[in-house]
């Protein structure tokens, strides 16, 4: 299981990174923007996208379009990890496919929950 | 400024007048100053003109940046709320290094205790490998080994469970970095019209509509500030946000 992890403030991608691995996730990657992201999940082999949506250069959501778009790449599970929380903005991020949506500050528990689910559904 | 135009008319009757006055013998000296002063005047008044001319241009472009909404949005939402945002900071930077400490003072006797815990077994097993203990001792030391490997089992996940405490508390670092973003932009914001204001002094401008509404999901507002008013569009927790996701079927 390959993640990558789009944050532009790298705390946060340590945090995620170290969630992740404390999950059993040990094989991660990291990019600070979608303009940076993009290049890295179309010749990465990932399996997996936590995304956050406020960033320079390409936002999370574009990202979530253009992975959406992409023919390799559309049926990646995206999970959105942003501080973003209004109902437009989930709206739309669940309109243009995500997997999920967490609302910083988030917890481990929430991080692990929403995982799980997202891949019960992958597998269901 | 464009200089108001020399009524030509007026100029030309007073000059033809004192083109008369001029070629008859009987015009008096004083009669011709009088003349000279009267275009004069003409210049006076052209002055005068100019001068309420600019008075109002002033007047006007400060009654212009006095209404524009966008400026007394300023003064009295965007920095008071900026000021509840960088309270907000305060709080967070407060509460992470609490949580971190916290941690590091209930972690820091497990680990001396564990510590301590070995240097005892430590000193048994030497004396067992020297064979000085006897066989009651030994029995207990088996008895003391079992209880180590249970405390340690339990105080590492303690330990673990801190460290995984430690580092959700510094989320706080993307979170404070966001809102103080949004900080830097206003004091930007609030820069670019007082250098606005500055340069009415010297110049009339016309000032531009404020910037056009955008689309309400592209407007990123960054992270929620708990007490903050905020409107029924904003989800206060990850709960809503599942509730929500829930009716559009996710």
């Amino acid at each position: 299981m390959k993640i990558l992890i789009v944050d532009d403030f790298s705390t946060m991608r340590r945090i995620i990174k170290n969630l992740l691995r404390d999950l059993g996730f040990n094989n991660t990657d990291e990019a600070d923007d979608g303009q940076t992201g993009l290049p890295k999940l179309q010749s990465g082999n990932f399996d997996f996208l936590v995304t956050d949506w406020n960033m320079p250069g390409m936002t999370g959501i574009d990202l979530l379009r253009a992975v959406r778009a992409d023919e390799k790449l559309k049926t990646l599970p995206v999970l959105m990890v942003t501080a973003e929380a209004k109902k437009e903005q989930i709206v739309l991020a669940a309109q243009e496919g995500v997997n999920g949506y967490i609302v910083k500050p988030f917890t481990a528990q929430t991080l692990k929950e929403k995982i799980d689910k997202i891949f019960e559904r992958i597998e269901g | 400024m464009e200089a108001t135009p020399i009524n030509r008319d007026l100029l030309l009757e007073k000059a033809q007048a004192m083109i008369t006055s001029l070629q008859s013998p009987e015009t008096t000296d004083e009669q011709l100053e009088t003349q000279i002063d009267d275009i004069n005047s003409l210049k006076d008044n052209q002055l005068f003109q100019e001068l309420g001319k600019m008075t109002r241009d002033i007047h006007d472009s400060i009654m212009q940046f006095r209404m524009d909404s966008r400026i007394s949005d300023l003064a009295e939402t965007d920095i008071p709320d900026a000021k509840d945002r960088l309270e907000y900071v305060i709080t967070m930077t407060e509460k992470a290094a609490n949580t971190a400490m916290g941690v590091i003072e209930e972690g820091s006797p497990v680990a001396e205790k564990l510590g301590s815990q070995a240097g005892v077994l430590k000193a048994q097993w030497q004396k067992f490998r020297k064979r000085e203990l006897s066989a009651d001792e030994l029995r207990s030391m088996g008895h003391d080994v079992e209880e180590f490997f249970d405390e340690s089992e339990r105080m590492m996940s303690k330990l673990l469970s801190g460290f995984t405490e430690i580092l959700m508390a510094q989320d706080f670092q993307d979170l404070t970095g966001q809102i103080i973003r949004q900080v830097i932009n206003l004091v930007n914001e609030i820069e670019t019209n007082l250098v606005d204001l500055i340069k009415i002094q010297g110049e009339t401008q016309a000032k531009e509509d404020s910037a056009e509404k955008q689309d309400e999901a592209t407007i990123l507002d960054g992270p929620q500030v708990p007490g903050k008013e905020t409107s029924n569009d904003v989800m206060k927790g990850q709960d809503d946000v599942d509730d929500l996701l829930a009716s559009l079927g996710f």
